[in-house]
């Protein structure tokens, strides 16, 4: 029984009510307190994970297929670090950017509870726990996206309720089919009965709908129209938090059925996945440049990268995986700087309109750094992790002879940094038009719980490239758990022996 | 009873989805809730209906048991589609005041204040 896994559900939950009382200073360090101690147990759990092997607890003592296994192995492990990083930082940065009424609202407490909800999401080892995850993830952004009822809010959080409860229903419908079919919702149990059987069958239609369901909360191709109309409307902070992980704990998902339950049915899929792939990257990639928004060209970005990590998932081999699971970690810091970098050209001069900003090369140069490592990192330019990410990537496409799927991501990573140029001239390299709302002076003051995270963030980001091959080696177990579930399976269904 | 439930929940989607495609906010908030309920009923025939006594021990043997499995799925699952409901009306209600009309094009501006 490794009983203290539950941590990551137990800390953000506490933090949560906790940060329910009333003094506004006291919640804000409960809050910082509950994250920094929530990425600290994350960060832990990847250490010791960082080999491969699963750490498994079985709620309420019952066995594994008939109770609720809580587990993780190094790709829960790896998401939970990089979530538990990104909430902290999150967190520094909204004590600068959210507004008085939202925070009495109960800002904190939903940040919190969603943070839940996406740990929850990476611990689920069964079916059923899983939709109850991302109910909880669900139901918390769904609060925090429409918090404070400004119009586009309402508009927004409309389209994102609508899509993703549609999503949820098709998910329960496959969980509640895959019962049928099988006899359990265990997820080691699954990949234990399931495997083996023949592919165009019943499995490819359960396949298939967890494709759709995943697939509208990742934002694959032709399901992501909810994310540029919503993800632009709420605080920047809540839009970084959201564009960073949220469509991630899909593909997760979405990686952790498919590839470890139905891979010979993946396998069939295969044309369909990377067609699903190149699209997804290229609408994406084209819808961010016809933007002249930052907020909006950065959630046409989202939609873009999320091809690439379908495209680890559809050449389904462990390079291809290996690298889909770096290109995740990078594009989740990478995205979110982003976002944070958007938000503090907007505290300084009052806009997201590329047409209204600039100059900020000038009267703030470490922020245009910042910004330029981070974009160049999502583009793909050496030195920097986005780089090895693509290179892990394209290479596994070489080598399984995919060569349209390389040309397309080759093409796009071009693209990405035109598109990434486009801010970099307009924001930082033009004279400004409108005067800098904040003095240099007083700037360092207000600034400064925005640029702590940010630069956090970017350190993570230039360490992340710098050790690039111990980050390649943790990816490669995670990609090995998936692919060959044996451990997986092993360590949540042998553990019934042990107990009894 | 196979049959019946199979034909009840495909017309309960049928009428959900048609709900969701017209354009007022009321009738995206109802087709919503229907199709949760034709999912519980989905998911309530994955056991043999009917033919089996409550999985309660001592008073039914073990071997007629119905599974209780699913029954546990839908009642969680009806609590989460309850909060979810509430949480759209009130959403729905705010927008409605938002913009004064019960019509979905209406809020489709989202950059209006931008």
């Amino acid at each position: 029984m490794q009983i203290w896994i539950i941590l990551p559900l137990l800390v953000p939950l506490l933090t949560g009510v906790s940060a329910l009382i009333r003094y506004r200073k006291i919640r804000r360090t409960f809050v910082m307190a509950g994250t920094f101690v929530n990425m600290m147990v994350s960060l832990f759990i990847l250490f010791h994970l960082r080999n491969g092997g699963v750490f498994v607890s079985q709620m309420g003592g019952h066995p594994a297929p008939y109770g609720i296994s809580i587990v993780v192995d190094t790709l829960s492990a790896i998401l939970l670090a990089v979530t538990g990083i990104m909430a902290f930082a999150i967190t520094l940065y909204s004590h600068g950017t959210i507004d008085a009424n939202r925070e009495r609202f109960a800002y904190y407490p939903l940040l919190a509870f969603l943070l839940m909800g996406i740990n929850f999401s990476f611990l689920s080892g069964d079916l059923f726990t899983l939709y109850v995850a991302f109910e909880v993830m669900l139901m918390s952004s769904f609060v925090l996206l429409t918090l404070g009822g400004e119009r586009p809010q309402l508009g927004g959080g409309m389209n994102y309720v609508t899509l993703n409860l549609i999503s949820s229903t098709i998910f329960l419908i496959a969980a509640g089919l895959t019962y049928a079919v099988a006899g359990t919702l265990n997820l080691a149990d699954l990949a234990q009965r399931l495997s083996g059987l023949p592919a165009p069958g019943i499995t490819t239609l359960l396949a298939g709908l967890f494709l759709i369901a995943f697939g509208i909360k990742a934002a694959i191709f032709p399901l992501f129209f909810w994310l540029p109309e919503s993800y632009h409307t709420p605080p920047i902070a809540i839009t970084a938090l959201f564009g960073g992980i949220l469509t991630k704990v899909g593909i997760y998902s979405m990686w952790r059925i498919l590839v470890m339950i139905f891979p010979q049915d993946l396998t069939y899929l295969q044309p369909l996945i990377l067609t699903i792939a190149a699209l997804t990257m290229i609408t994406g990639v084209l819808g961010a440049i016809a933007q002249t928004e930052i907020r909006r060209l950065l959630s046409f970005h989202i939609v873009s990268q999320i091809g690439y990590l379908m495209m680890g998932m559809g050449l389904l081999t462990t390079v291809s995986l290996t690298g889909a699971v770096f290109f995740m970690v990078h594009v989740i810091f990478a995205k979110t700087v982003l976002f944070l970098i958007s938000g503090i050209t907007h505290k300084m001069q009052g806009s997201y309109e590329l047409k209204q900003l600039g100059g900020f090369q000038k009267s703030h140069p470490l922020v245009a750094v910042l910004f330029l490592l981070a974009a160049l990192s999502l583009a793909g330019v050496p030195p920097l992790p986005g780089f090895w990410a693509k290179l892990i990537l394209i290479q596994a496409g070489l080598e399984s002879q995919q060569y349209g799927i390389v040309a397309v991501a080759l093409i796009v990573s071009i693209l990405t940094l035109f598109s990434m140029t486009k801010i970099w001239h307009e924001v930082f390299w033009k004279t400004a038009k409108i005067e800098t709302l904040i003095e240099k002076k007083s700037a360092n003051r207000q600034v400064r719980w925005l640029m702590a995270p940010t630069v956090l963030l970017i350190a993570f980001i230039i360490l992340l490239g710098i050790f690039a091959e111990p980050v390649y080696q943790i990816s490669r177990q995670a990609a090995l758990g998936i692919l060959e579930p044996s451990a997986y399976v092993e360590g949540v269904l042998l553990l019934e022996e042990n107990d009894q | 009873m196979l049959l019946v439930f199979a034909i009840t929940a495909g017309v309960i989607f049928a009428c959900g989805v048609y709900l969701m495609l017209r354009r007022s906010m009321v009738r995206l908030i109802i087709g919503l809730s229907l199709l949760t309920y034709a999912v519980n009923l989905l998911i309530f025939s994955m056991d043999d209906l009917g033919t089996r006594g409550a999985p309660i021990i001592d008073s039914t043997p073990p071997e007629q048991m119905a599974d209780p499995l699913p029954q546990a799925l839908i009642l969680t699952s009806i609590v989460i589609s309850f909060g979810v409901l509430a949480f759209t009306l009130a959403l729905g209600y705010r927008a409605s005041q938002a913009i004064q009309s019960d019509n979905l094009d209406d809020l489709k501006s989202t950059d209006d204040e931008v």
